[in-house]
């Protein structure tokens, strides 16, 4: 086992540096901040600049793996991710486009294909959305000393801005007979998934900005499929061609992965929607907590709608109470929950559950073995997570083991 | 003086919601632009690779197990080892008695076409797009084989990959739920 695991890493290191480069660039780099002056007050300040920057006393960053970069869900305020902390993954890293060269064809079954270039793409009406974009693969556990990044930071948010999908549709004019269309990316994976054209009309957008600038390249630069609520994969990244089809392609990202084993031996396969799910990120592990008043602070989301409610519970889930709800509360989207607690000093545990305006409610991970079987996949797992309070303070993440 | 005034007003009251129709008939997008430029067949050739699994978009040529054979050793091995099943994570071998749990083509995927499709667009891993359409289809032969879905003597082409059964395939359902109070 381990001699595998030394194989795995020695390949995937030999794949990055062929075909990534480093994969944690300026992590070496984190600097300690510099002393701040006794009495700011006495001392000239730094002087305007171009950009601006992070107070050095704040360093969050994405905990990156070999395929991934995780969101520090504890770190955030409010519903939007900082844009250089959204989650990252890329099947064979972040392609470098030149938005001048940058072109988009819609083909297949249409009437006219069409090749965009950005220009073009910006040249149509714009439209903004405040959206969650989740991976499906967004459940970790098996230790107590998990942070929610480490548990389920792959789902960041952003003003998303770009052209509806609908309007190139009618651009090209979309055959009726059309059903799926293929979404494909330019990264060295060529990454792509069969989509139902249903969505395209409905929501879809091709998005070339986030949160009020030009899309981060790991977010999919100069463009990138934005289908709101959808698994995160579908959403494919630095997309370049479009085709319409009346069936799907069946490609490795919708056979091989991003499929879930259900029960009976079953596989169920174009599982769209993000079921909706929550988190308390405050308090989580490794903070620690005094006796007394506690906001429990968290996020809640569901692909399906909106969030119509958080409930938490303080004492491991005998008793459940309604938690207020951040406006805006959005469509697929991130929503901020809170609930004041008074913590009695004593151990145990806390969690939370959400209910979205379809009447889903949160399961817990028992629920979800009941209905997929404990050889459940591991896409689509969206469990009430519990944080345990220990007397003296300390949070620990509550791993239940399913497999 | 008055009638004037009752007049006006009668007209205004009149005017406005025809000038509003007006305004907002103008304001609506048209149903196309025109902006961006027709494709051409060729530049669409050029980048069209996909391929259906009823074999739609499968290129020319035809592959053989033992050419590919020689190929794996050569390009995949270094990852996936030399017979693709020593590397746990990038398993690509799993026969109908294989008793590892390991999901692979033989026993995950639903559709041969797509080994070849996902081959010619990301393998190798560290040289994607850099096989030839028959390599592909040598490649798509030997993991058939090694898989124990071909023969060795089986030759692999466009007629012949649609037609190959995967095992796995009877147990794909779509995904039908749709929210409400439920889990599954
Ligand atoms: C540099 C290492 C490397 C080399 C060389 C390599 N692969 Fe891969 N292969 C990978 C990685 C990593 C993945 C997983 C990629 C992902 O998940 O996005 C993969 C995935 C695959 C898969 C999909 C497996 C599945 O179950 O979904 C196939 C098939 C495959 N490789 C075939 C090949 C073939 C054929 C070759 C030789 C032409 C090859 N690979 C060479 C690293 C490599």
């Amino acid at each position: 086992m381990k001699q595998d695991q030394i194989k795995r890493r020695t390949l995937l290191r030999a794949a990055a540096v062929t075909a990534l480069g480093s994969l944690v660039p300026g992590l070496s780099a984190r600097q300690m901040p510099e002393a701040a002056p006794e009495d700011p007050t006495k001392v000239p300040g730094t002087p305007v600049g171009r950009l601006g920057t992070r107070s050095p006393f704040e360093q969050p960053q994405k905990k990156a793996s070999d395929i991934s970069a995780r969101s520090p869900l504890q770190d955030f305020y409010g519903i939007i991710t900082p844009s250089d902390l959204h989650f990252e993954r890329s099947h064979n890293g972040v392609p470098r486009i030149d938005p001048q060269k940058y072109e988009l064809l819609i083909h297949g079954m249409v009437e006219r294909p069409m090749v965009f270039t950005l220009k073009d793409l910006k040249r149509f009406p714009a439209l903004s959305r405040i959206a969650f974009i989740e991976c499906s693969g967004n459940f970790r556990s098996g230790k107590t000393t998990m942070t929610p990044q480490e548990i389920c930071g792959l789902t960041s948010q952003s003003e998303w801005t770009g052209v509806m999908l609908s309007t190139l549709f009618r651009e090209v004019g979309v055959s009726p007979k059309a059903t799926w269309f293929l979404a494909e990316g330019s990264d060295a994976a060529v990454m792509t998934r069969s989509i139902p054209v249903r969505k395209g009309w409905e929501d879809a957008m091709i998005a070339y900005a986030q949160n009020g600038e030009a899309i981060r390249p790991e977010q999919g630069y100069p463009a990138r499929l934005f289908l709101p609520g959808w698994e995160g994969n579908t959403n494919v990244k630095w997309i370049r061609r479009i085709e319409l089809s009346d069936q799907p392609f069946m490609t490795r990202e919708e056979t091989s992965k991003y499929t879930e084993t259900i029960k009976d031996g079953k596989i169920r396969q174009f599982s769209f929607d993000m079921d909706a799910r929550s988190i308390i990120t405050y308090p989580s592990y490794p903070q620690t907590v005094e006796k007394g008043w506690i906001e429990i602070r968290g996020l809640a989301w569901s692909g399906r709608g909106k969030i119509t409610s958080v409930e938490v519970s303080t004492d491991a889930g005998k008793h459940w109470h309604v938690a207020t709800l951040q406006e805006p509360v959005l469509d697929k989207a991130h929503t901020a929950f809170r609930y004041g607690w008074y913590w009695d000093g004593q151990n145990t545990e806390i969690m939370s559950r959400a209910v979205d305006d379809t009447g889903y409610t949160q399961p817990t991970l028992q629920q979800l073995v009941n209905a997929r079987g404990t050889d459940m996949g591991g896409y689509h797992l969206n469990p009430v997570t519990a944080w345990i309070i220990q007397r003296d303070g300390t949070v620990l993440f509550k791993p239940e083991k399913f497999r | 003086m008055r009638w004037n005034l009752v007049n006006c007003r009668r007209v205004n009251i009149s005017v406005l919601p025809c000038l509003l129709v007006i305004i907002i008939c103008c304001n609506r997008p048209p149903e196309r632009f025109s902006f961006g430029r027709p494709a051409t067949q060729r530049e669409i050739d050029s980048v069209n690779i996909s391929i259906t699994p009823d074999g739609k978009g499968l290129p020319p040529g035809v592959g053989h197990v033992a050419e590919g054979k020689a190929l794996f050793i050569a390009k995949c091995a270094p990852c996936h080892g030399p017979t693709g099943t020593e590397v746990p994570q990038y398993r690509l071998v799993a026969t109908p008695n294989d008793t590892t749990h390991a999901k692979a083509i033989g026993n995950y995927w639903p559709y041969a076409t797509t080994l070849y499709d996902y081959i010619r667009r990301a393998m190798p891993f560290n040289a994607p797009g850099s096989l030839s359409n028959v390599e592909v289809y040598h490649l798509t032969a030997f993991l058939l084989y090694s898989n124990q879905l071909i023969d060795s003597n089986r030759v692999i082409s466009a007629r012949t990959l649609p037609n190959i059964v995967m095992p796995a395939r009877k147990w794909y359902v779509n995904d039908d739920r749709h929210g409400g109070n439920e889990v599954r």
